[in-house]
């Protein structure tokens, strides 16, 4: 069998395994005697045919050359979905690209062979379709099936479950008798009785509704659906019956995982909420400042994971871990400036302070305008926060939702730690408590203003780096986000940190359930008018500060 | 005697100066109305600049009608009613020859009333819902017909799709081409509940369960696909959702009617590849007269990454259609120009003549294209040769025997032909 190793480079192994027997007994019972005589053919001449415009034409060389056993096909096929194979303007001939400084590297498709750096003038790509697409990804499903890695071998098998047809029966009992790894083998066992329920006679076909009936795949569901249309045409009242019994049980599941997935949307909106709203609970919270430019400290973070994606190209995979203290810093410095600039002139005058850090916001907008343009920026995604953990055919969780909840909860309880445990924290409380008994104990207090001030930005900073992985960084990004952080800390209670995670996860756990049937726009207007109601009621949100401090 | 000749002498200069001085003085005035601050900065920005181009351009030719042109720019920043407020400026006080600008439907409804009171002449660039023909705007983008109608069709015959998601930013545009593709779709047999509606806010970004709910949606074992208004910002977050939820544009297409090149060069384009979008131009185009028009684009932008997009080549028909009007009717006079400009034909970018019609729109021709990894489109389907635009949709109960017709003897824009009355509305 030939693998690829890390080079790109084909080596054999020198034994054969018992699948590459059975692959070769399948190609040759395919291909007939004459498959030897053929081989040339299939490969060389339907690669000709891929340059050509006409995509009916690349279709047919690629049938052609999913014929061939050629090991060379996998990567062309995989190279050819990705968009990837270009071929060589003077010579027409094949290549694949690696793009390096200089311009772009080039290595034959047929010999592997480097054939030098050239500009990108001097090749063109062979374009594929969404149909060429699912052709190809069906057609490497197919070979990836004697594929040695389990997980290829199970998305394989995956692939081919919606798809399954009679022919394939021998080959998946073949391959179902070598597998070895179990949940391949539980797969090949539900695209087996995907053709079972249909062509199986009576008793087959009842353990085929039993089997599909106890998985999650919606091809299974579908296939049930037209059993179950079937039966009651052909009045067999057995099968039927059978059927419906496990199109309840898959809908019952269905709707056990909806309601688990619906509770992780929730709390992932709620994560997103408490981001923006942890680092406003400070300075509205604690300080009592009104700052409407916090959204925009929001914005800074952004842009700084921004400029540090442009410092370290080569280190996407790393940028965001330098981003989140970059953005901590920089979003801090900008809210000391401000602090010291502004809002300490406009202390107990909040309609002037809500002025002018009004002002504030727009002037940040512009500044980023100017230096950035209107346009939004574009940041990376790290591989590691694409994608999403499948935990069955029903239910996935998204990957950057999970680190972001994870996050949010890092920065709650490293804040909490702060707040609670640091010198900085106890000054903070004192002063919010009670300042003039805080200055007479020797607390600085402009001092002890500027760091909490700055610690609500820097926080805020943070929340903009993990939102750049969520929505656009643009001018705007801070705007849409600073009235959900008001409603979050004033739902929660004012000045209780407590409150704003209780209040953030149960805004966004209900946003989401109400999502479904009200839509996203009436969704939103409903917890608005709750809160509006809520606030009437308790006037100091949910968990109220309770105390002397709580008087003034 | 010496005195007077020198008089004389001094004189002659002047004499010869003369015309000049006036040609320099009177110059055509050009209104841009285009918000360079504010949430639809991000688009029109760029349309501004292409705009000062095309009249940079016209003047190196010589201006028009002996004269040159002269952009006035003024900035409504993404305020609807300062929108109408500048538009009674460029046209009161700068008296502008005609003015080019709007992008969003309702900055267009809000300056409408200041045009036709005014009568100045506005060419108005994007695509839009129709349902519209006013006397004094020029729709220089695509009708539903031109856009949204083909590309279905292009999604039920070549792609097979039998289940519809209408995915939309909640206001005027997506909920009225909404509104057209559900009656045609139903007219097409495709029944109520294989079409799903959804609205989202301006920049929504948590897409989580919408997606989820496209993708149970799609599930049925029916090839589905998303037809998609969202508009500007929101797409990016949507993409992304859709990567991360595992769909892929073999699994579930969108195609969408807002998201050009411009949109694409903000944003990480690898979740994107193999959707769609629907335009009358991509820059991917190969033509010369696209050629043409990208290298002075680079050249005068001093920026060889930046893109060109459909609205700018909106503006550059629109543009080249108000220059050969006034060159035909002699003069800039907003009644006479309309006039004139009926019929006329320029040459597209994309290979073929846009030709303005009757009804205040152009002939375009529509294409489909794919996304790919480099921000760009690769074209998948056209239309043979051009589709005239329509003001008033064929689909819709209310408009369906309504047409707009500014010859004479109608001269009105919302005729109905069965009572052969005109409503005297345009809107």
């Amino acid at each position: 069998m030939c693998t690829l190793n890390r080079s790109g480079r084909y080596h054999t192994s020198g034994f054969f395994s018992p699948i590459l027997t059975l692959l070769i007994m399948i190609a040759s019972l395919l291909s007939g005697p004459a498959y030897a005589a053929q081989a040339v053919d299939n490969f060389s001449a339907p690669l000709k045919q891929l340059l050509e415009f006409d995509f009916d034409i690349k279709q047919q060389a690629i049938e052609q050359l999913a014929k061939s056993d050629d090991e060379r096909v996998d990567r062309i096929f995989k190279t050819l979905l990705n968009g990837d194979l270009y071929y060589r303007k003077e010579d027409q001939a094949l290549v694949y690209v690696f793009s390096t400084d200089d311009g772009y590297a080039l290595t034959g498709v047929l010999d592997n062979a480097s054939l030098g750096v050239v500009s990108k003038r001097e090749i063109k790509k062979i374009t594929v379709n969404n149909q060429l697409r699912e052709l190809l990804s069906g057609l490497i499903a197919e070979r990836g099936m004697s594929n040695r890695n389990p997980a290829v071998r199970l998305n394989s098998v995956k692939e081919m479950i919606g798809q399954v047809g009679e022919p394939d029966r021998d080959r998946l009992q073949k391959l179902l008798v070598s597998e070895t790894d179990q949940r391949v083998s539980r797969a090949l066992h539900i695209a087996l009785a995907m053709l079972d329920v249909v062509h199986g006679d009576k008793q087959k076909q009842l353990a085929a509704v039993v089997a599909l009936g106890e998985s999650d795949y919606t091809e299974s569901r579908n296939r049930l659906q037209q059993v179950l249309k079937q039966a009651t045409a052909a009045d067999d009242s057995a099968l039927a019956k059978q059927v419906k019994t496990s199109l309840h049980a898959i809908q019952l599941r269905a709707e056990r995982y909806q309601a688990l997935e619906t509770v992780f949307f929730g709390i992932s909106l709620g994560s997103v909420l408490l981001l923006a709203a942890i680092g406003l609970a400070i300075t509205f919270g604690v300080m009592g400042v009104i700052n409407m430019a916090h959204g925009e400290l929001m914005m800074i973070g952004a842009y700084t994971t921004y400029v540090v994606q442009l410092l370290m190209p080569n280190y996407i995979e790393w940028s965001l871990l330098v981003a989140v203290p970059a953005a901590f810093i920089v979003a801090g410095l900008f809210g000391v400036a401000i602090e010291r600039g502004v809002i300490r002139f406009l202390y107990g005058r909040p309609l002037e302070t809500l002025l002018a850090t009004f002002g504030i916001s727009l002037v940040l907008q512009q500044l980023v305008r100017s230096i950035f343009s209107p346009l939004n920026r574009s940041v990376q995604t790290p591989a590691w926060m694409s994608g999403s953990w499948e935990i069955n055919a029903v239910l996935s969780l998204t990957y950057n939702r999970l680190y972001i909840i994870v996050f949010s909860l890092l920065v709650f309880a490293a804040l909490l730690a702060i707040l609670k445990k640091t010198p900085l924290g106890l000054q903070v409380r004192a002063v919010s408590q009670n300042r003039t008994m805080a200055r007479a104990m020797g607390i600085r207090t402009e001092w002890v203003d500027a760091m909490t001030f700055g610690l609500g930005s820097g926080i805020a900073g943070v929340a903009g780096v993990a939102l750049s992985q969520l929505t656009n960084v643009g001018p705007n990004l801070g705007q849409s986000y600073i009235i959900d952080s008001f409603m979050v800390v004033v739902f929660g209670g004012v000045g209780n940190l407590w409150g704003t995670l209780v209040g953030a996860m149960s805004l966004g756990v209900a946003n989401k359930f109400l999502e479904p049937w009200a839509g996203a726009v009436l969704a939103k207007i409903f917890i608005l008018i709750f809160i509006i109601l809520f606030i009437q009621k308790r006037p100091r949100g949910l968990f109220p500060q309770k105390g002397r401090a709580a008087e003034n | 005697m010496k005195k007077m000749n020198l008089s004389k002498w001094l004189l002659v200069p002047l004499f010869m100066a003369l015309p000049f001085a006036v040609n320099a003085k009177e110059t055509i005035k050009v209104g841009i109305l285009h918000s360079l601050s504010g949430t639809m900065a991000i688009s029109e920005t760029t349309l501004k600049d292409t705009m000062l181009m095309l009249i940079d351009e016209q003047n190196k030719k010589g201006g028009l009608l002996g004269k040159k042109l002269e952009a006035v720019v003024v900035d409504p920043a993404s305020n609807w009613p300062l929108f109408a407020e500048k538009a009674r400026e460029l046209l009161e006080k700068d008296k502008v020859a005609a003015v080019f600008g709007c992008w969003t439907s309702v900055s267009r409804k809000s300056v409408l009333p200041v045009f036709e009171e005014l009568n100045g002449l506005l060419f108005y660039p994007v695509q839009y819902e129709g349902e519209e023909s006013s006397k004094n705007v020029f729709y220089t983008g695509a009708a539903p017909n031109q856009q949204a109608i083909p590309a279905v069709d292009y999604l039920m015959k070549n792609v097979g799709v039998k289940r519809w998601v209408l995915a939309g930013t909640d206001y005027v545009y997506p909920r009225t081409t909404n509104k057209i593709l559900e009656a045609y779709l139903k007219a097409k047999g495709v029944s109520e509940k294989d079409i799903m509606i959804n609205y989202t806010p301006f920049g929504h970004s948590d897409w989580q369960s919408i997606v989820s709910d496209i993708k149970k949606f799609g599930s049925a074992g029916k090839k589905t696909a998303v037809v998609s208004t969202i508009n500007g910002d929101a797409n990016v977050p949507f993409y992304k959702e859709l990567g991360n939820q595992g769909i892929s544009a073999k699994d579930i297409p969108v195609v969408a009617f807002s998201v050009g090149e411009e949109e694409l060069s903000g944003i990480d384009t690898k979740p994107l590849v193999g959707h769609l979008a629907a335009w009358n131009y991509f820059m991917s185009v190969d033509n010369k007269n696209n050629d043409k028009f990208i290298s002075s684009w680079h050249k005068f932008i001093k920026n060889k990454k930046r893109v060109t997009n459909d609205p700018m080549e909106a503006h550059y028909i629109g543009f080249n259609l108000w220059v050969n009007a006034v060159k035909k009717a002699g003069s800039t006079d907003p009644d006479k120009v309309g006039k004139a400009i009926i019929g006329l034909s320029v040459p597209n970018l994309t290979g073929g003549k846009a030709t303005m019609l009757k009804n205040h729109h152009v002939t375009k021709p529509v294409l489909i294209g794919e996304i790919q990894a480099d921000g760009q489109f690769e074209v998948v389907w056209k239309t043979k040769g051009t589709v005239p635009g329509d003001a008033w949709s064929d689909f819709l109960p209310g408009s369906k025997d309504v047409i707009s017709d500014w010859t004479k003897p109608i001269s009105c824009g919302n005729y109905n032909t069965k009572t052969k009355k005109c409503s005297g509305q345009n809107f």
